[in-house]
């Protein structure tokens, strides 16, 4: 029989640049434990996860964490008298900190999380990856947080171009020369704030994980992806399961020493010579999650049985050669939808 | 040398790479020569088996053959 269970998820943003909200819904929809009532929490009237028939059971606008931590977490805690949350999916980079740090708060009204720890968190920010690199000896580029148009001037003593101009949270562009850099920097900083990452350009083929740790140092899963259709923004629009043996080593290891607890993703660069960089971690599951699940391992699923307390033993196989293939597609949604949402705060379809 | 363990192919020619996900179509002395080389084979070999069944001038079969051969290194699908 299912366990009735109710979630709130957030990154129902299905645009050009997907949240993973809604193919952890879908993993979630599909699960044999649970039958759950979704809360979908949104910042934008306009994230597409909430106009989706079957998705999403009531849609709840919050506040930007940008507004304030304690804003965010009060709205959640309005919810949840309504709602009766017991399990909280967290998203987006830019929020995981305020969830982080507030997770005793949430655990205290019985909101349970599955999130790393801040320090986890904090030393696999772009801006700390050399340290990261040496610390866990892993090959990374070259990189270096900027403030100030001054710090582009001196790029050249430490990097060749072209270079990567990275946001702390989202974005990346290629730049051949300063002037780029700089273009980069003001459309980054604008967005994202500072500080703006430089990092040395490594070539080769992009290749990602999707993991799971469960905070004890064990991988519950992992499912290695190239990426074989990439948009204008660097993302994914469709992907293939590989057998890469020394990326799941990589990943297995770093799990085992960092104890990494809830999802992840690991991107590496694969160089020609077999080499592997690590480029970035995300500290959450990535959107292309759903592949993971159509080739075996349903992580959200065993990321919610964590979160409860039980105990999940490890996926021990996923199927290669699955593919994802995004694509887009009109609904037609009723102009009341919206209203529902922008007066009342609320939506329910 | 030999076809990578972590490469399939398909009656179709169709040629899948496990490990970087990289996918290829055959045409179908592509497939028969991937086929002989799910065994290990020296290039003498392959010649001469091409040599004895097709009907080709030996130059000509050499030069492809050699072409063919460095594609497929070139890719990752055999090893030496």
């Amino acid at each position: 029989m299912k366990t009735k269970i109710t979630i709130a998820i957030t990154g129902l943003n299905n645009t050009d640049n997907p949240g993973p909200g809604v193919p952890v819904i879908r993993g979630i929809r599909e699960s044999e434990a649970f039958d759950a009532r979704i809360i979908g929490l949104a910042y934008e009237n306009l994230e597409p996860g909430i106009y989706i028939p079957g998705i999403i059971d009531k849609t709840y606008q919050i506040p930007y964490p940008s507004a304030g931590s304690d804003e965010l977490m009060q709205r959640i805690f309005q919810i949840h008298e309504l709602e009766h949350i017991d399990v909280l999916i967290p998203n987006f980079d830019a929020e995981l900190f305020t969830f982080i740090i507030g997770k005793e708060r949430l655990a205290e009204k019985g909101i349970r999380t599955f999130l790393p720890t801040l320090q986890q968190f904090e030393e696999r920010e772009k801006t700390n990856l050399p340290e990261y690199g040496e610390k866990y000896k892993i090959k990374v580029p070259n990189s270096k947080a900027i403030t100030s148009y001054h710090d582009i001037n001196n790029l050249r003593q430490e990097f060749d171009y072209p270079l990567l101009v990275k946001g702390k949270f989202y974005d990346a562009y290629l730049a051949y020369n300063p002037e780029q850099v700089i273009n980069h920097f003001n459309k980054i900083s604008a967005k994202w704030g500072l500080p703006v990452i430089i990092q040395e350009f490594v070539k080769g083929t992009e290749v990602n994980v999707i993991a799971l740790g469960d905070g004890n140092g064990n991988t519950i899963g992992a499912v290695p992806m190239r990426k074989q259709y990439i948009t204008d923004k660097g993302k994914a629009w469709g992907g293939i399961t590989v057998s890469d043996q020394k990326m799941l080593d990589i990943t297995t290891k770093l799990i085992s020493e960092t104890k990494w607890r809830g999802g992840m993703e690991l991107e590496m660069i694969k160089t020609s010579q077999g080499d592997y960089y690590l480029i970035e971690i995300n500290p959450r599951i990535p959107a292309w999650v759903y592949l993971a699940i159509g080739a075996g391992q349903n992580m959200p699923e065993a990321l919610v049985q964590m979160a409860l307390g039980k105990e999940v033993k490890p996926f021990t196989k996923y199927d290669i050669g699955k593919m994802f293939i995004r694509y887009s597609w009109d609904m037609i949604g009723d102009i009341s939808q919206f209203e529902q949402l922008s007066i009342n705060g609320e939506l329910e379809l | 040398m030999k076809l990578k363990s972590n490469v399939a192919i398909s009656d179709s020619g169709f040629v899948f790479d496990a490990n970087t996900g990289e996918s290829y179509s055959l045409n179908p002395i592509g497939i028969e020569i991937l086929n002989e080389l799910k065994q290990s084979k020296i290039t003498e070999d392959l010649f001469a088996y091409l040599n004895n069944k097709y009907e080709v001038a030996e130059f000509t079969l050499e030069q492809n053959l050699m072409d063919f051969l460095s594609q497929l290194k070139q890719y990752g699908i055999i090893d030496e």
